[in-house]
């Protein structure tokens, strides 16, 4: 496994280019992104970025608003088709198997994603989660698929006699965690989650960050953040972007303690962003 | 009201003239009074119509009472007024419409608002609200050149040799009638439910589109499973705005429905509606009781239309507690 997990495409920015600290051996790549270049019409988003994602990981995205992290985790699930005039130039590789050239429904039902706003359908808890198993043709019980899934997104105690009320009666926290439990039910093999909690409360923001820690026994969770602690919190890895530009992606203490670009250090403590 | 003043002099704070200045003096108190007038004035039009149509139909009442909604006999000659046929005529042309007009309609919509490129949408758009302010007299005159001849020479020929054995679709072929009427109001209610749904569907928040899409959904499935349901309480409403003016078109229809007050099961026979005898006959009402039988149908219309979006309302409600609320 002799994937650089980090390289940036300035040689002075990233000292460590090439070498990251982690024990290679024990590492085993979910995704792999390599030379992909972004384009918003004319607008360059994001450049060279090379990129592994750890499976079974936490790997979080931080940088200041516009530095491109969203860009980037919506490229993963090429959510940036549903906008008109994008462009995608590099690979992604999902357990080896190009995505770009992966049917774009059979990507999605792989890499499931959670918003930055709790976005539940105006139906029934039931039906929500149920809604992407049906699309899907899931053949099994949904009875028994919608349990699991709460259960999995740590909602299932607070909603299971309810189930068929309206989703929007739920708190903005069990909306969100509704939302995961969506994702989760279709089954897919990574999470990706867009700045998950900056709709809610630091006790609701505490749950979710509590059931990541669970989630990533079974799935590689991506998550965007503009929260550095929660960066800090959450994350066995941690990217930082700024421009568009991959400056320094590391172990999260060695990023938060140790950072080795000056950029890197000026955003974690505060000096921009 | 003279009660309900009392204690509004009470609890205001101080109410000499120089109060009542200062308070004019900052707007807000002149605003919410003009407003309050113009609001209060479309319930006094509406209270009048209503009253107006009362007392002009009383002879017509007291002669027929309720049997006037059941009889089929419409004879000025012989002061025979029954509003029977004019009622079916008004129902089914709507009916037909409405089964035209909102497949049409919905699809359009759907395709303005979810499928094309936004300029070819806006551009589109702004063309289908130039139809919806078209005269209706010219959407009649489509009817008697364009629609009629269609009718009598391809469609409904075609409609009774493959789906004859249907009543709606039995009897001598004239061109004007109950299908005529009902495809020239499809045509002219189409605008209405594009414009109204279009613009309903663009409300979809994006984040309802996206979170089908992120679940494997296909475009389409997002569009049909997620974002029409979602706008589904103002594509009804849209639906009954299009069945609104269906129901008191009164131009168009009449210049294609054939005018003969008669119930047919057939669609291809000619037919009346509330509004268009109304039209037709109301200056050659020679007397009382013919006047006044014309005024009580354009209370039944008023009832008509008062009952179906009561209806309207009800259905609204009730798919929104059905699909657990929209907010």
């Amino acid at each position: 496994m002799s994937i650089k997990l980090a390289l940036d495409q300035n040689p002075q920015a990233n000292p460590l280019r090439g070498s990251l600290a982690v024990p290679a051996a024990d590492l085993h790549l979910r995704i792999k992104m390599s030379s992909l270049n972004f384009y918003y019409g004319s607008k360059q988003a994001l450049f060279g970025i090379n990129l592994g994602i750890a499976a079974n990981r936490i790997t979080a995205l931080i940088g200041p608003s516009g530095c491109g992290k969203s860009t980037l985790l919506r490229t993963l699930n090429r959510m940036h088709e549903t906008l008109r005039h994008t462009r995608l130039e590099g690979e992604i590789l999902l357990n080896d198997e190009n995505i770009l050239e992966m049917d774009v429904t059979r990507l999605r039902r792989r890499v499931g994603m959670v918003f930055q706003r709790p976005n539940p359908f105006p139906k029934s808890i039931y039906d929500n989660v149920a809604y992407g198993l049906r699309v899907n043709g899931y053949q099994g019980s949904l009875d028994e698929a919608v349990e699991r899934s709460l259960r999995r997104a740590a909602l299932w105690e607070e909603v299971k006699d309810q189930l068929h009320k309206s989703a929007y009666g739920l708190s903005g926290g069990q909306q969100q965690r509704l939302c995961i439990a969506r994702a989760l039910a279709v089954g897919p093999e990574v999470l990706l989650l867009d700045e998950p909690c900056s709709a809610l409360d630091p006790v609701n923001t505490a749950k979710i960050e509590e059931l990541l820690f669970e989630l990533k026994q079974h799935w590689t969770i991506v998550i965007v953040t503009h929260n550095m602690q929660q960066a800090a919190r959450v994350s066995d890895f941690t990217a930082f972007l700024l421009n568009g530009h991959l400056v320094e992606f590391r172990p999260t203490p060695q990023l938060f303690t140790t950072p080795a670009d000056p950029r890197t250090e000026a955003y974690i403590t505060g000096r921009f962003g | 009201m003279a009660t309900a003043a009392i204690p509004v002099k009470h609890a205001g704070p101080g109410w000499g003239l120089r109060a009542l200045a200062r308070r004019l003096r900052n707007g807000d108190e002149i605003a919410h009074l003009f407003t309050l007038v113009f609001a209060a004035s479309v319930i006094l039009i509406t209270s009048l119509l209503v009253y107006e149509l009362w007392v002009n139909s009383a002879l017509a009442r007291h002669k027929f009472g309720l049997s006037f909604l059941f009889t089929r006999v419409w004879d000025p000659i012989f002061d025979q007024f029954g509003a029977l046929p004019f009622v079916y005529g008004t129902l089914v042309t709507s009916a037909v419409a409405l089964v035209i007009a909102v497949p049409v309609g919905l699809g359009a919509a759907i395709f303005l608002a979810e499928l094309a490129p936004p300029k070819i949408s806006g551009a589109l758009a702004f063309v289908i609200d130039l139809l919806a302010a078209v005269p209706s007299v010219i959407y009649g005159l489509l009817g008697i050149f364009v629609v009629v001849p269609l009718l009598r020479e391809y469609v409904q020929p075609f409609l009774k040799a493959t789906l004859g054995f249907l009543p709606l679709f039995q009897g001598p072929i004239y061109g004007v009638g109950f299908l005529a009427a009902g495809v020239v109001l499809a045509v002219m209610v189409v605008p209405f439910i594009i414009s109204v749904s279009r613009e309903v569907l663009l409300g979809v928040p994006g984040d309802q589109r996206e979170a089908a899409l992120a679940l494997g959904a296909t475009r389409w499935e997002a569009t049909w499973k997620v974002v029409v349901p979602y706008a589904r309480t103002g594509i009804l409403g849209s639906i009954f705005l299009a069945l609104a003016r269906a129901l008191g078109e009164t131009m168009a229809v009449t210049m294609v429905i054939g005018n003969n007050p008669q119930i047919s099961a057939s669609l291809f026979a000619p037919g009346y509606s509330i509004a268009a005898v109304i039209a037709n006959e109301f200056s050659e009402a020679t007397g009382d009781l013919y006047l006044h039988a014309l005024v009580e149908l354009g209370l039944v219309l008023f009832l008509l239309t008062f009952i179906l979006n009561g209806l309207a309302r009800l259905l609204i409600l009730a798919t929104t507690q059905r699909g657990v609320g929209q907010e």
